[in-house]
């Protein structure tokens, strides 16, 4: 298996379009830490508008390696499912195309064991590219901007928030976040592995993939409590974003931030299985379906 | 002598169409075995059956006298195969291309193994340039290679003269009958062509419409008192005419330019001496082996359109 593995991750790594998504993620960090760095405090100015009254923010230190991270982050993490496809919607579709399908499945290697080497390389794909997320979004960031404490605004409900994290309890969130965009990540390479056992070429499911995204994405958005109820709990867009859970510091009664806490940790861990359950349901859908499937490519 | 592949009422049908019907055969040891059909005839299904890459919808498949589903990966340890085209990682090298197939077939390898292999199918020389730069007969020496990599007792080939050149073609027929012939292996080889089945084949089958048509040695089945000829003459009007009047061919056919005559092969010397002392002078005289020809030898059919 590790053997079948090794291959799966070479013959990866030896295709152009692997390296596609890593430019793309190095251009948009590089052109996001450009404009920070030449105009970030019209964008401060922008996002302070509102409550600047009330609080004193030093502007100059709110834009730091571990904002920009942040920033960064909720931008990319929305674009990265469309370049997780192009490797995982080509995982079996690609062998097809090349007619190496049919070969690969004259030796004596079982179907099962091709589809989790397949996901197993698309799950190593996935951590590699937010492992350069992270390089490039917090290291990178962080040598530029330096390191300070991370302000957050959300909106909850009706009202404005800033949440404040103390500089030395923010690592281990992003450590934490990027866990957790990875098993959000692992459901999009899982579903376009399951679509590429259809195709016999990799546009179709590639496309498939991220029109299934946008759809439940748009699902996921509509507020209507009949939706809300009883679809939104199953779409896995609900859950892509799940990771700024654990830049929602908990706090006392009386509002102060608690250091090393979370808002609402049940909320992550149940997003987090319900992720999971789709990762195990969209495997399992690939093993039984690959295996039935008669190889006409 | 051993059975190899043992194949009893095998069918496969795509929704209503039905591919394979009903279909027994068997191979034996170092047999060359033709699986010889015209296009569609269900050739390319029922190899695919014997690679596991398609499930038969009823009938038994036995290869090394062990059941195929239930043995997959021992028999598969033991086989190779081309389907069709030789088709192989494009953007890898000859010498990636062989190591990743020989890894999946189960083999340890080396950087002396690989490109031994490689030596011995003329690509050492290519060993590091990309598959996509090569011509169609190094891709398919390049094939060869991958079916050969593990030393398969079994080796199936789905139309492996497809997209070749004459030279091509004569190198493959030359590589499949010393597979048999000096190394013991048992070859399996589909074709629409009777012509290439018989110069290489000792046991064949012929399919149609997804069922048997005949089986049995090459040499009993193209049987020489029923061979297919043209001949062209410079007055086929009058050749025609002597030979219907003896009973030298059995079928006599006109046909614009030349005659076809259903023949016994040793009449013909007879009949080109004759028609030379007639001053009828014999411009060709060809077999013809086609399949159609054979399939309406068989059935006394219309063959399909």
């Amino acid at each position: 298996m590790l053997n079948l593995l090794q291959i799966e991750l070479y013959k990866i790594s030896k295709r152009s379009r692997t390296y596609i998504a890593f430019a793309a993620i190095t251009a948009i960090v590089l052109i996001f830490q450009f404009a920070f760095k030449a105009d970030g405090k019209s964008y401060m100015n922008l996002m302070l508008q509102s409550v600047q009254d009330s609080f004193e923010i030093d502007k100059s230190k709110a834009i730091n390696g571990y904002f920009m991270c942040y920033i960064i982050l909720n931008t990319l993490l929305i674009q990265v499912p469309i370049l997780v496809a192009l490797i995982s919607g080509d995982a079996i579709s690609g062998e097809a195309n090349m007619g190496t399908l049919r070969l690969m499945l004259t030796k004596p290697v079982s179907r099962t064991q091709i589809i989790m080497v397949k996901f197993a390389a698309s799950l190593i794909y996935t951590v590699m590219l937010l492992v350069w997320m992270a390089v490039m979004a917090l290291f990178l960031s962080l040598f530029i901007f330096g390191a300070d404490d991370l302000l957050i605004f959300r909106v909850k409900g009706e009202e404005s928030q800033i949440l404040q994290i103390t500089k030395d309890d923010i690592m281990w969130r992003y450590f934490a976040a990027f866990g957790y965009a990875a098993v959000a990540l692992t459901v999009i390479a899982a579903l376009a592995m399951l679509l590429s056992i259809f195709a016999e070429n990799s546009i179709g499911p590639i496309i498939a993939t991220v029109c299934i995204v946008i759809v439940c994405t748009v699902i996921s958005n509509i507020n209507v409590p009949i939706i809300d109820k009883n679809v939104k709990p199953w779409l896995f867009t609900s859950y892509l974003v799940g990771w700024k859970g654990f830049f929602y510091i908990g706090t006392t009664t009386d509002g102060e931030p608690i250091k090393g806490s979370l808002e609402n940790w049940p909320a992550i861990r149940n997003s987090l299985y319900i992720l999971l359950a789709h990762i195990f349901v969209l495997v399992g859908a690939s093993i039984i379906i690959f295996k039935r499937k008669d190889i006409l490519s | 002598m051993s059975v190899i592949i043992e194949v009893n009422n095998l069918s496969k049908r795509f929704n209503d169409i039905r591919a394979v019907n009903d279909l027994s055969f068997s191979v034996n040891q170092s047999d060359i075995y033709g699986f010889l059909g015209q296009n569609g005839a269900g050739k390319s299904t029922t190899i695919r059956m014997l690679l596991t890459l398609i499930k038969p919808s009823s009938g038994e498949i036995k290869i090394f006298g062990k059941e195929l589903h239930a043995n997959r990966n021992d028999i598969l340890q033991q086989t190779g195969a081309i389907i069709e085209r030789p088709d192989m990682y494009k953007y890898l090298s000859a010498y990636d291309n062989l190591s990743i197939f020989a890894k999946m077939s189960g083999i340890k390898t080396s950087r002396k193994f690989i490109m031994d292999r490689l030596q011995m199918v003329g690509l050492a020389d290519r060993s590091s340039s990309k598959v996509k730069t090569y011509s169609q007969g190094m891709k398919q020496r390049l094939g060869i290679a991958i079916a050969l990599v593990h030393d398969p007792k079994l080796i199936i080939l789905d139309e492996p003269t497809n997209g070749l050149d004459p030279q091509g073609i004569a190198d493959m027929r030359n590589l499949i009958l010393g597979l048999s012939r000096d190394m013991g292996k048992t070859v399996v080889v589909s074709s629409h062509l009777l012509s290439e089945i018989e110069l290489i084949a000792n046991r064949m089958i012929i399919i149609n419409k997804g069922k048997k048509v005949t089986e049995g040695s090459v040499a009993e089945l193209l049987d020489p008192s029923n061979t297919i000829v043209q001949l062209e003459t410079t007055d086929n009007e009058t050749a025609l005419k002597k030979i219907q009047t003896t009973a030298w061919a059995s079928v006599t056919v006109p046909v614009k330019h030349y005659i076809q005559l259903t023949v016994n092969k040793k009449n013909i010397p007879q009949i080109v001496s004759t028609l030379v002392d007639m001053k009828v002078d014999i411009i060709a005289i060809k077999p013809r082996h086609s399949l159609e020809d054979y399939f309406l030898s068989l059935t006394n059919n219309e063959p399909d359109a």
